[in-house]
């Protein structure tokens, strides 16, 4: 089975300094890492392998520092890790990432599943997997907590809803975008860590993938980001102190005054 | 580009039963609607209550009935809207960003060759360009960021439980049952069942009030706690990320980076520090109350209502003073 997982690198969350005076995200000194969704694709991928064989390659959209996502990603035991940058990409949005995933996976040749995580922690818009499987032509299932049973034909999946989870059978190629709840990934090997130190990994630009030029960069999107800001950090408020049912009381009746309840 | 007339509002059904989100939409439909002097168009698949839409300011409703609309297929749903939408040519398309608007309006953006701004917390309408700039939150609901869509239809999916309902209108909008070529009714990815999640309600984006467990809690059995307290308020039981690896309860109730960002009118975290991961899922709830024993957990930072305590004691005293009050 050959099983492409699309990654992407986000500045993780707990790092990056947000000026609320300066109305500033500073994410110059924040720590680069696999969106965190994603280990759950690159771990679904691996598993998938592992029963039926084949082949996983990552594939990731970005600046050149997002090799070492794919690093990280060959240091877990992908067997490819494919970087696409350029310049030409600065300016994307998820439509035009959509896009240009759609045709690097079509370069790829032969695949039968195509990975998410559900989404990013940095946009977290969600849509960039149903978009790559619209532009490709092939069915999606978000969501996917769980794989019932997968040939390289056929899948039945679990797709996590509100109030439990709905059951879908699709052919397959196909892209599943994964929730947590699919598995628990592994952490990488020290010998998975040396192996992927001296591993190629080519970088595709623009004009190794078909592309209409007028659709891509700022260009090509369809959105236009305004503005960015930080909102007011939240203050914390009122303490009840006392004994548990005097707490309780105070409580109850804050809350009625505010008609919360 | 006149071309582009209107704004549709796209409403979702389960079993049958109109999405109190559906609503939600319909609100922010006719609101930018009324900004741009045009008209609402909602479009509702399955058989569901259109009239209610109809009444509660839709222009006309637009529905469609077949056994394969009956449960939301993405591939399906994309096809029949996408064919809709040829007809109609709106400016602006308003949906929910429920789990089945975000395997939609992707789709549908990539098929309708436009952008998609998600999850809007605000909306503001420019009624000379006629674009709506759409406020969501980012890195976590750290930043904000406002985004518009430069090509038509502008799409734009709302987050749960920041718009009211749309309330009934003196005048009623027209139901029409639309007919659509059968050949869209077929896509390779099909539903075969939906299966409820047993025991407590799980629904925590339509949920008003959320009571959440975690580390604090030292064992899965002490859950009965918080569904205890949440019952008595009539809410959903969430959880921290701690909560659920632990195994004490399933991931459909977390809330959090890598769980459920929910925005309810009272969040109640119970033995949970704060982790910025999980106040990323939780920190535009409009209250906020904290039970902590710890008195520097991080919680308490952005807690409305903070009580420095041992939730073993006060968790059951709360249930007990709402379970008279309610009586």
């Amino acid at each position: 089975m050959n099983i492409v997982v699309c990654v992407k690198q986000v500045p993780d969350t707990a790092t990056i300094r947000f000026e609320s005076e300066a109305e500033r995200v500073d994410i110059s000194g924040a720590t680069l890492i696999v969106n965190p969704m994603d280990e759950y694709a690159l771990e679904a991928g691996l598993r998938l392998r592992e029963e039926y064989g084949g082949k996983v390659t990552a594939i990731s959209l970005g600046s050149k520092e997002t090799e070492e996502t794919l690093r990280t990603a060959l240091a877990l035991g992908i067997d490819e890790g494919i970087l696409i940058s350029d310049p030409l990409f600065e300016g994307n949005d998820a439509y035009v990432t959509s896009y240009v995933l759609a045709q690097a996976i079509k370069k790829l040749g032969l695949f039968h599943l195509v990975l998410f995580g559900k989404s990013s922690s940095d946009s977290d818009t969600g849509w960039t997997g149903p978009a790559v499987a619209e532009f490709l032509g092939i069915p999606d299932v978000t969501f996917v907590k769980k794989i019932e049973e997968i040939s390289e034909s056929r899948a039945r999946v679990q797709r996590m809803m509100e109030e439990g989870y709905d059951l879908i059978e699709t052919s397959l190629p196909a892209v599943f975008t994964v929730v947590k709840e699919i598995n628990e990934p592994r952490l990488p090997s020290l010998k998975g860590k040396l192996k992927a130190k001296s591993h190629k990994i080519p970088i595709w630009t623009a004009n190794d993938l078909d592309l209409d030029s007028t659709k891509i960069g700022k260009a090509g999107a369809k959105c236009e980001p305004l503005r960015v800001w930080v909102p007011e950090a939240r203050k914390g408020g009122t303490f009840f102190q006392g004994e548990p049912e005097d707490v309780a009381a105070q409580l109850v009746q804050a809350l009625k005054k505010q008609q919360i309840i | 580009m006149a071309y582009f007339n209107g704004v549709v509002g796209v409403a979702e059904q389960r079993n049958g039963k109109l999405q109190s989100t559906s609503l939600e939409v319909l609100t922010v439909a006719r609101k930018v609607a009324d900004d741009l002097g045009t008209e609402v168009t909602a479009i509702l698949l399955g058989s569901s209550d259109g009239d209610t839409l109809a009444e509660r300011g839709a222009n006309r409703v637009w529905m469609v009935s077949a056994p394969e609309l009956e449960h939301f297929q993405a591939g399906v749903y994309n096809q029949v809207l996408g064919h809709l939408l040829a007809e109609l040519k709106p400016e602006v398309i308003v949906g929910a960003a429920t789990i089945a608007g975000k395997a939609l309006f992707g789709r549908l953006a990539a098929n309708l060759g436009t952008g998609l701004v998600s999850d809007a917390v605000a909306i503001e309408t420019d009624k000379e360009k006629r674009t709506v700039a759409v406020t969501r939150s980012v890195y976590g609901g750290n930043a904000m960021a406002q985004w518009v869509v430069r090509t038509l239809p502008q799409i734009i999916t709302i987050r749960s439980k920041v718009y009211g309902e749309a309330k009934p209108k003196g005048e009623k909008g027209e139901v029409i049952q639309k007919d659509v070529p059968r050949e869209l009714f077929s896509s390779p990815a099909k539903w075969l069942k939906s299966a409820e999640e047993q025991g407590q309600s799980v629904n925590l984006n339509q949920a008003d009030i959320i009571v959440s467990g975690g580390r604090g809690l030292r064992g899965p059995e002490n859950f009965a706690l918080i569904d205890g307290l949440a019952n008595a308020f009539g809410g959903a039981v969430g959880a921290s990320r701690a909560a659920v690896d632990a195994g004490w309860i399933s991931y459909a109730h977390q809330v959090g980076q890598t769980g459920k960002t929910v925005n309810p009118k009272l969040y109640v975290a119970c033995g949970i520090s704060g982790a910025i991961q999980h106040l990323a899922g939780m920190q535009s709830s409009k209250c906020i109350v904290a039970i902590n024993k710890d008195p520097e957990a991080p919680i308490f930072k952005i807690a409305t209502y903070g009580i420095v305590g041992d939730l073993f004691a006060v968790v059951p005293a709360l249930t007990q003073k709402l379970k008279a009050q309610n009586e």
